[in-house]
């Protein structure tokens, strides 16, 4: 294989990956984003994840509808937000330290119930074939779409434009930026936020499902590798822009492509590094793009992970 | 006692003002201990289990028998120690969740800094330059953590959780490459330390010194954040970042030493793991103690004598896990459950605080 | 589901009633037999679908001795955990003997124990028991690198690039044995064969996994296997990718039901079942049991849809050898730098100590284990 292949084989691997792996990332992350928009920070999302992963496998399993486990995925999601976002709104209560809470029970919770359907076969979600075109069977597979990336980013795309042109999107704006402010236009701050960080876990709970039901498409304990953790670092440097949040899981999956793609070339010494690379990548981003001297674009100000 | 009844009624009243102020720190907790309880007992009796013999089970693994407490303390000793890692720096308002990339760093380091010296140096030698390679390591670690808060503004719940997985990372590379005893191949590992060099248990106990160490670490550090002026400076930056700048606090130097020595607390576990237990550096690190350290600071509510406590209460949990395991035919993750129950709950009776003024007023007033 | 749970608390309760009673009347329990109770130990949740299933599946034979109980522990660390585990199995549960399942638990956990508790007998998972160890700690292993083997001469005459894809968790001794006689077995019957490797790092991260099958099917690989914890994601990866799969552990064959060609697994019931027999004896377990197809220790998946006629007649061919004696290496068999590492002409015994220290790669194999 000549130098040209074998950089082409790397690129398609990473290209394939960034939509294979950047689901979860992107559906996480738009919910946290959403949540962090209304002020408030939820890191019990990776809890959220993988009790979703959990319940849309078992639903799946038992209905033989993959996307009736996605919907259930998301309500359990909703369930958790909802906790989370009652909690929070009770004075004292720290919003990080409830979601690392969270985090421990989600995931305890998900592991108890999950047990039986570790082993059993549900159905999975059916891929878009978009690759016909071509007779390659990397590029052909690399563009078998799961519908959920193709929602997650019209989702994406809705969330930008509502967050400027809607009422909500102000609302949730000027909630996260001033609660004073939102308290003088009448808001009532505490609903909005409950809110915001209840639909933040419905998208939670979808990314979960993605991981059960289409990519790696099976439950078992070590399904999520902090997957839902790292959404919150992709929505600081996606600088709680939802279409930045697209672009932001795309290189987050690309990354986590890398460290596969190389080995099968043959590039495979210091492999650890190359599998460490979305970690290694987003801190040295973090480090570059962020700066003390100025308030971050975009964050809200009544976050606590900015104050 | 004998000085209560033989004091004036002043300090009698003040004493029991304070009394009362302080009750608020244990019945609060109580309560929320009790309520979490029921919200257990509930999910047991749903799944037809015995909540009374889970208390019972929990007894007799956790705290029961002299085997048993030393199975409890054994487990508690390296929370105590990775709790610090969250407690210290969140006096300053930080959230550090990445103490378990400092232990690994710290137990990594310590067993390198000692394969050069097995040849020659004498046991004490040896596990002092260890101790001291853990805890530089660790601290390093989570004080880059700091650096790039205080220099780049980087959120240091996220870059300690990303430095976690480099650490692993880290920690991988070179137990599987380079420093690869040639004599384990089913065990990547680092050069052993040899028998002789390890640290033994207590005397009269099966639990190794670093209990010991972690007692003392917590007592020093208690002293440290609450009664000398770097400790009264971190709670003023924490309180009022602002306030703390206004009055010429060095509040970068607060936040990088607060990481650093967290660090080294987490980094002295890994020292403990390496020279009392697995005697070199493998991947049996990464074990969770600096995630279960986060639960245990904020349940102590970053206190660092209360660490001493929960460190063991959590300790005890874990220790009867098994049997409870053993006896209800209960899956692992059970324990799991509990925990996240409890932690909900317990931060979540924080809104009381402060709530009742049965808490503030004294009698005479 | 729930009446067998209160069934099987209700026994232990009788048993360990039993066992209390043996113990107060101080009777040997090795030599009878009589309320044993055992404790297993395992690293990981006894229902992944691989390794420690395996186990506790074929131990649930011990169960079905007169007199003997049997005390179970999953997800236990290869920590200071494990030896407190064990204790506290011997000192609140009685246990008289104890089935120590993951590699990581011997050194320093099982050996330390032994020492400390010279009446309780401890048997081991790996081939890692010798003489100078304590008499009542001992070995049990299945040579799973000879299934492979007959995996990879099944593999050879399937694949149409001569290009087999490995999904390795770490470059541990056993790994790498099972990916050197996947290849010996593949050039047994394609000289043009190689295998091309890929190692997660961890034992369990199904993202990375599939992720790495993928690789490899870009890569050109048209037969894939693996030795990870948990191989149901890079089998059903595989399949939806439309290549063939070897399995690893346990039967993966429902889930490829087009590609499936056969699997290497290990058959830890013929010694949990040996040792049933032994205790209901009354005599002493071996310090030291070890085999491959020889004794029934490991085995072939029954071939899928995936294993033309020409493979099966081949790997069954192959399998018989083995188990007649036949040496898996036999030279000339390089390393991946290039040294000699059996002659030509000569050959390595298939239970040479040698082996079970195997920390290379044999001249072949795509990748490195750094």
């Amino acid at each position: 294989m000549g130098d040209e292949g074998t950089l082409a084989t790397v690129l398609l691997a990473m290209f394939a990956g960034a939509i294979r792996v950047s689901t979860p990332f992107l559906f996480v992350s738009l919910g946290e984003c959403l949540t962090e928009k209304a002020g408030r920070i939820n890191l019990g999302l990776e809890g959220t994840l993988v009790f979703g992963a959990m319940t849309g496998y078992a639903l799946s399993l038992h209905t033989g509808s993959p996307w009736l486990g996605v919907l259930a995925a998301g309500l359990v999601g909703c369930v958790f937000g909802a906790i989370h976002g009652y909690l929070c709104k009770l004075p004292k209560v720290n919003d990080i330290a409830i979601g690392i809470a969270l985090m421990l029970f989600g995931t305890g919770a998900a592991f108890f119930f999950g047990k039986p359907y570790i082993q059993p076969q549900a159905a999975r979600l059916p891929s878009i074939p978009l690759g016909g075109w071509s007779d390659n069977p990397a590029v052909q597979q690399a563009l078998e779409i799961n519908p959920l990336f193709i929602i997650g980013f019209f989702l994406a795309v809705a969330m930008w434009w509502a967050f400027r042109n809607t009422r909500w999107g102000l609302v949730v704006r000027t909630t996260g930026d001033s609660t004073p402010a939102a308290v003088a236009l009448g808001i009532d701050v505490d609903r909005v936020r409950l809110l915001a960080t209840t639909v933040g876990g419905f998208f939670a709970g979808v990314g979960g499902s993605f991981l059960s039901l289409s990519y790696p498409g099976s439950w078992s304990e070590g399904l999520s590798s902090g997957q839902g953790l790292m959404a919150v670092a992709l929505v600081i440097f996606a600088r709680w822009n939802p279409l930045a949040c697209f672009g932001a899981a795309i290189l987050f999956g690309a990354a986590g492509a890398l460290g596969p793609a190389l080995q099968s070339v043959g590039i495979s010494e210091g492999y650890h590094f190359f599998n460490a690379a979305p970690y290694i990548l987003t801190l040295a981003i973090l480090v570059v793009a962020v700066s003390p001297k100025r308030a971050l674009r975009g964050a809200p100000s009544e976050l606590s992970i900015t104050k | 006692m004998a000085e209560l009844t033989q004091a004036g009624p002043q300090v009698r009243t003040e004493l029991a003002d304070r009394a009362r102020r302080s009750s608020e720190y244990v019945l609060v907790p109580a309560v929320a201990v009790l309520v979490s309880a029921i919200l257990f007992s509930v999910f047991l009796l749903f799944l037809g289990k015995s909540p009374a013999q889970f208390v019972e089970l929990l007894w007799k693994g956790g705290f029961g028998s002299w085997f048993s407490l030393q199975n409890t303390l054994v487990r508690a000793s390296p929370f105590m120690l990775t709790a610090l890692c969250v407690a210290i720096p969140a006096r300053l308002g930080m959230v550090v969740i990445g103490g378990e990339g400092a232990l690994i760093m710290g137990g990594f380091g310590a067993a390198v800094i000692a394969i050069p010296m097995v040849s020659w140096a004498p046991a004490p030698v040896i596990l002092a330059a260890m101790a001291m390679a853990g805890m530089l390591a660790g601290g390093i670690w989570i004080g880059i953590v700091g650096a790039v808060r205080h220099y780049r503004g980087v959120n240091e719940t996220i870059s300690s959780l990303l430095l976690f997985y480099i650490a692993v990372s880290v920690l991988n590379f070179f137990v599987e490459g380079v420093l690869r005893d040639p004599s384990d191949p089913n065990k990547p590992s680092t050069m052993p330390i040899g028998r002789e060099n390890m640290i033994g248990p207590m005397p009269a106990t099966d639990v190794h010194w670093g209990l010991a160490a972690g007692i003392v670490v917590c007592v020093l550090l208690y002293f440290l954040m609450n009664r000398t002026t770097f400790g009264f400076a971190a709670r003023v930056t924490g309180g009022n970042l602002r306030a703390a700048q206004a009055q010429g606090l060095p509040v970068g130097r607060l936040v990088m030493v607060s990481c650093f020595i967290g660090g080294a607390a987490a980094g002295l576990a890994g020292f403990f793991e390496v020279a009392a237990i697995h005697g070199k550096a493998n991947a049996s690190l990464i074990a969770g103690y600096g995630f279960t350290g986060i639960l245990v600071s904020f349940l102590a509510r970053h206190n660092p004598l209360v660490i001493i406590p929960i460190a063991i209460f959590l300790g005890g949990i874990d220790a009867s896990g098994g049997l409870i395991q053993r006896r209800m035919d209960l899956p692992d993750a059970t324990v799991l459950v509990l925990q996240g129950l409890m932690f909900v709950v317990l931060l979540a009776s924080e809104t009381f605080y402060g709530r009742y003024s049965f808490f503030r007023k004294s009698e005479g007033t | 589901m729930t009446d067998f749970k209160l069934n099987r608390r209700a026994f232990l309760k009788t048993a360990a009633a039993g066992a209390a009673g043996a113990g107060a009347l101080g009777l040997p329990t090795m030599a009878s037999a009589a309320g044993l109770t055992i404790g297993i130990v395992y690293v990981g949740p006894r229902d992944d679908f691989g390794w420690n299933q395996a186990h506790a599946e074929a131990a649930k034979v011990l169960k079905g001795v007169p007199d003997v109980t049997v005390v179970e522990e999953e997800n236990v660390p290869e920590t200071v955990a494990v030896a407190k585990s064990m204790e506290s199995m011997i000192n609140l549960d009685d246990a008289k003997m104890i089935f120590a399942t993951s590699f990581g638990y011997y050194k320093p956990f099982v050996l330390d124990l032994a020492g400390k508790y010279g009446d309780v007998q401890f048997r081991h998972a790996a081939p890692l028991w010798t003489d100078e160890d304590p008499k009542n700690a001992g070995s049990y292993f299945g040579y799973l690198d000879q299934a492979h083997y007959v995996d990879g001469v099944a593999a050879g005459l399937s694949t149409t690039s001569n290009r087999l894809g490995f999904v390795a968790a770490k470059p541990i001794g056993t790994v790498l044995r099972n990916i050197n006689s996947f290849l010996l077995g593949a050039k047994k019957v394609n000289p043009d064969a190689e295998v091309q490797v890929i190692f997660t790092g961890e034992w369990s991260l199904p993202v990375r996994e599939a992720e790495a099958t993928n690789a490899l099917v870009n890569a050109n690989c048209d037969v894939i296997t693996c030795h990870v914890d948990s191989p149901k994601v890079v089998i059903e990866t595989a399949e939806a990718r439309g290549v063939k799969t070897c399995g690893h552990n346990a039967s993966q064959a429902p889930l490829a039901p087009k590609g499936f060609i056969t699997g290497a697994e290990y058959k830890w019931s013929t010694i949990y079942t040996q040792y049933a027999a032994d205790l209901a004896a009354g005599k002493t377990l071996p310090n030291f049991i070890g085999a491959g197809f020889d004794k029934d220790f490991v085995q072939n998946t029954p071939y899928g849809a995936g294993a033309s006629a020409e493979a099966i007649a081949a790997a069954d061919a192959a399998r018989a050898e083995v188990k007649a004696g036949k040496p898996i290496f036999t030279g000339p068999i390089l390393k991946q730098d290039g040294s000699v590492l059996v002659g030509a002409g000569a050959s390595l015994d298939n239970y040479d100590p040698m082996l079970d220290r195997t920390d290379f790669l044999i001249e072949g194999v795509i990748g490195s284990i750094t």
